[in-house]
């Protein structure tokens, strides 16, 4: 009864933490709730009239969604990238920081789902694909085993954030026993959820572009770069803002760790470039059509580049220490990997997998109006789900906000706790 | 779309004898179950129609009781949608049968006529346009080569000089990729070797898409539309029934017909009799004829997808 009671204060606390906050806090919600509801609108266009509302067509039958989709599943993932060296060599400045990678893996996942539920033409028939009330066709499709998976992540992130938060605010000390494993385990899972998202595409011999065994230790390298560089941002972001200290070792160090996944990264990529170009086989028009177009077709060319050369810029300025411990340079090396990775493994994954499709033919496929609303609509409610989540766990993570005591008053007036 | 028709061409389809019996017995029994669903259906009216067909199951879960409630709900659907009776069979695999189907590129002229009857045949949306048999036009110089492939040609006069024309349609493969991706099984291989889709439980997630390497499935992206005068109200609850928007769907060698004896559509109509089809069981059979005989070839043999639908060279 007394876990009842505590867990109800939690939330109805949480709630409140939330309702409050400063003008530019405010601005920021709204903002993002203005772009929810042009995302919402956008995609009940969508509904009424079917995906045709998007440049989605029979030869290129997935885009902008399913891309944006993998991309976020390997911010997720790369939320270990910060676990690890927490909690296996024990180190004391990053262990708030686990809290926040896992807090961005669920508002990363938020949006993966938001992405998958838009991609699907019948999304009123979404119990088919559910454990037990559908019909999953497992373990044969790599579809339903992502599904699991993605799932069974977001559970355990949903539920490691939630108890540590609790027991903040609560302030008893969590059991150990209990996290220590959970946290752990979360390590393999990221890996796993990436690993299968990379063999849903890796899976397809139909799709030679995609059915490189590089595939899957790519997906993991490149979500090891771009996840963090998120991280990298928001942590400083939230020095200035809370008042959460994050020492700068930290930060750095994860800028290290990132430099050698980076220049793997690129290794993959170079690996992956000789073996199409060098060995020339027919299955050499896809990345011919990614970096050099095919038949004056040529939209995705510039994109592929630029990610080529953010990439490599990026790794240039996280490896020199100099560069790494500057702030300016370490920022617009965030910036670059993100760049980069977001077209590396959204748009330029998708499209030349399925360009030239199965019978040859070339469909250039761009993003319609309503695609980049919808997107939109869903990254904002990942920025929601994020930030509401930030704004009550920083107080309690703080211990500013506790059960026995409410709000500190260096905050605002907190309400008196029932 | 061309029309290009070649006067020299007589159509000729040899008769087959591999597809004998017919489903009969149990389309009966399909009817009996729906004219009784019909009377209930107009008694309680048709409002509860979409909550049956939301809260449907998979259809290899369903009793046959359920399957002929099914085909009641549908038939009463499509007499509201298009004013016009529509019959919607479910006629089982016949025994002993498994269907092959063999193309002869020497004669194929690119014609495009199978391409149009199959539109006509399996109630395809006229607009959008979805079309489940695509001709290919290839260099001669070039074989079977993608890189060379055109779907949109559009000579006054087909066969083109130096080319030579290749039609793809479902292959209807013995290890269906496509099967093995669907993550919901909406889609499966029948054991006369049809590869089918219900439409009914489809997600529209598209993965089978990705997973054919024949781009042997279309998607409805939009509400398909189709004049009623233009309905073939003749249809199989796996086959050629009007389909609703965003789902799957593909060639089933004219399940509707195949099944009760009849040949595919693009069979009957193709001028130049390069379309072959039979019972691969049949040791009589043309299709047995023309594997034994000709030198056949499976597109995209190296993906181990095993089609049963062959190419072969017949002059
Ligand atoms: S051709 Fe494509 S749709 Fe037909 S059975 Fe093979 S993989 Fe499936
Ligand atoms: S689109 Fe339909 S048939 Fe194809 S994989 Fe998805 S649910 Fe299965």
């Amino acid at each position: 009864m007394d876990i009842l009671r505590n867990l109800a204060s939690f939330l109805a606390d949480s709630v409140r933490l939330v309702l409050r906050g400063n003008r530019a806090y405010r601005i920021w919600v709204a903002f993002l709730l203005i772009l929810m509801a042009a995302g919402g609108l956008a995609y009940a266009n969508q509904l009424r009239h079917g995906l045709i509302a998007t440049h989605m067509r029979d030869q290129v039958s997935w885009g902008f969604y399913i891309g944006n989709f993998t991309f976020l599943v390997g911010v997720a993932a790369a939320a270990i990238m910060l676990v690890i060296p927490a909690y296996v060599y024990d180190w004391e400045p990053i262990k708030e920081i686990t809290i926040l990678g896992e807090m961005l893996a669920i508002a990363a996942l938020v949006m993966c789902l938001g992405f998958v539920m838009v991609d699907i033409g019948r999304p009123d028939r979404f119990w088919h694909i559910m454990p037990l009330v559908g019909r999953l066709n497992w373990p044969q499709s790599m579809l339903a085993w992502d599904v699991l998976v993605l799932n069974a992540y977001l559970l355990l992130n949903w539920f490691v954030v939630t108890y540590l938060l609790y027991c903040a605010y609560t302030g008893k000390h969590y059991i150990k026993k209990l996290v220590l494993p959970l946290v752990l385990l979360s390590i393999p899972m990221a890996v796993s959820i990436h690993t299968v998202t990379a063999y849903l595409y890796n899976g397809l011999a139909a799709r030679p572009f995609w059915n490189s065994a590089i595939l899957a230790p790519k997906f993991l390298a490149s979500a090891f770069c771009s996840g963090p560089a998120i991280l990298l941002i928001l942590l400083q972001i939230l020095r200035k803002t809370t008042p959460l200290r994050i020492k700068d070792e930290a930060i750095f160090k994860v800028a290290e760790l990132m430099a050698y996944t980076m220049g793997f990264n690129l290794f993959l990529t170079a690996a992956e470039a000789f073996k199409e170009f060098y060995s020339n086989t027919e299955h050499v028009v896809f990345s011919q059509y990614l970096y050099f177009g095919l038949k004056g077709h040529t939209t995705l060319v510039p994109y592929a580049w630029a990610s080529v050369a953010c990439g490599l810029a990026a790794f240039l300025l996280f490896l020199i220490p100099k560069t790494r411990t500057n702030w300016v340079t370490l920022n617009l090396g965030c910036l670059l990997i993100y760049s980069s990775v977001y077209i590396e493994k959204g748009m330029g994954l998708i499209i030349p997998g399925l360009t030239p499709d199965a019978l040859g033919e070339i469909y250039e496929y761009r993003p319609s109006t309503t695609e980049i609303f919808v997107a939109a609509g869903i990254f904002a409610t990942g920025f929601l789900v994020f930030t509401l989540m930030l704004k009550a766990a920083v107080p309690i993570m703080l211990g500013q906000h506790t059960m026995s005591r409410g709000s500190l008053p260096s905050g605002e007036a907190g309400d008196p706790i029932p | 779309m061309t029309e290009t028709r070649d006067p020299r061409s007589t159509g000729s389809t040899a008769g087959c004898e591999g597809c004998g019996a017919d489903g009969s017995g149990t389309s009966r029994r399909a009817f009996l179950g729906t004219a009784v669903a019909a009377v209930a259906g107009a008694l309680v009216g048709c409002g509860n129609d979409h909550v049956e067909d939301f809260l449907q199951h998979n259809f290899r879960e369903l009793s046959k009781a359920e399957v002929e409630e099914m085909i009641a709900r549908l038939e009463r659907e499509y007499k509201a949608q298009f004013g016009r009776e529509v019959h919607v069979g479910h006629e089982p695999p016949l025994p002993g049968v498994i269907f092959g189907y063999a193309l002869d590129l020497s004669r194929c002229i690119g014609c495009r006529r199978c391409v149009h009857a199959c539109v006509q045949e399996n109630n395809q949306s006229r607009d959008p346009q979805i079309q489940w048999i695509r001709v290919l036009q290839l260099d001669k110089e070039e074989g079977v080569d993608l890189r060379h492939a055109d779907q949109y040609y559009d000579p006054p006069e087909v066969p083109e000089e130096g080319h030579f024309y290749m039609p793809v349609q479902c292959q209807q493969c013995k290890k269906p990729p496509c099967v093995k991706a669907c993550p919901v099984g909406a889609t499966w291989r029948e054991k006369d070797g049809i590869v089918v889709v219900d439409y009914n439980w489809c997600i529209g997630c598209r993965y089978c898409m990705a997973a054919c390497p024949y781009g042997a499935r279309h998607f409805n992206w939009g509400e398909p539309h189709l004049p009623v005068e233009d309905l073939n109200p003749d249809t199989h609850l796996l086959g050629n029934r009007p389909r609703p928007k965003g789902v799957v769907e593909k060639c089933t060698f004219c399940i509707q017909r195949t099944r009760k004896g009849r040949y595919p559509a693009c069979v009957e109509i193709c001028p130049t009799g390069s379309r072959k089809f039979g019972n691969l069981l049949d040791p009589k059979s043309e299709i047995r004829y023309v594997l034994e005989n000709k030198r056949v070839f499976k597109f995209k043999e190296d993906l181990n997808t095993q089609p049963n639908f062959f190419y072969f060279y017949g002059v």
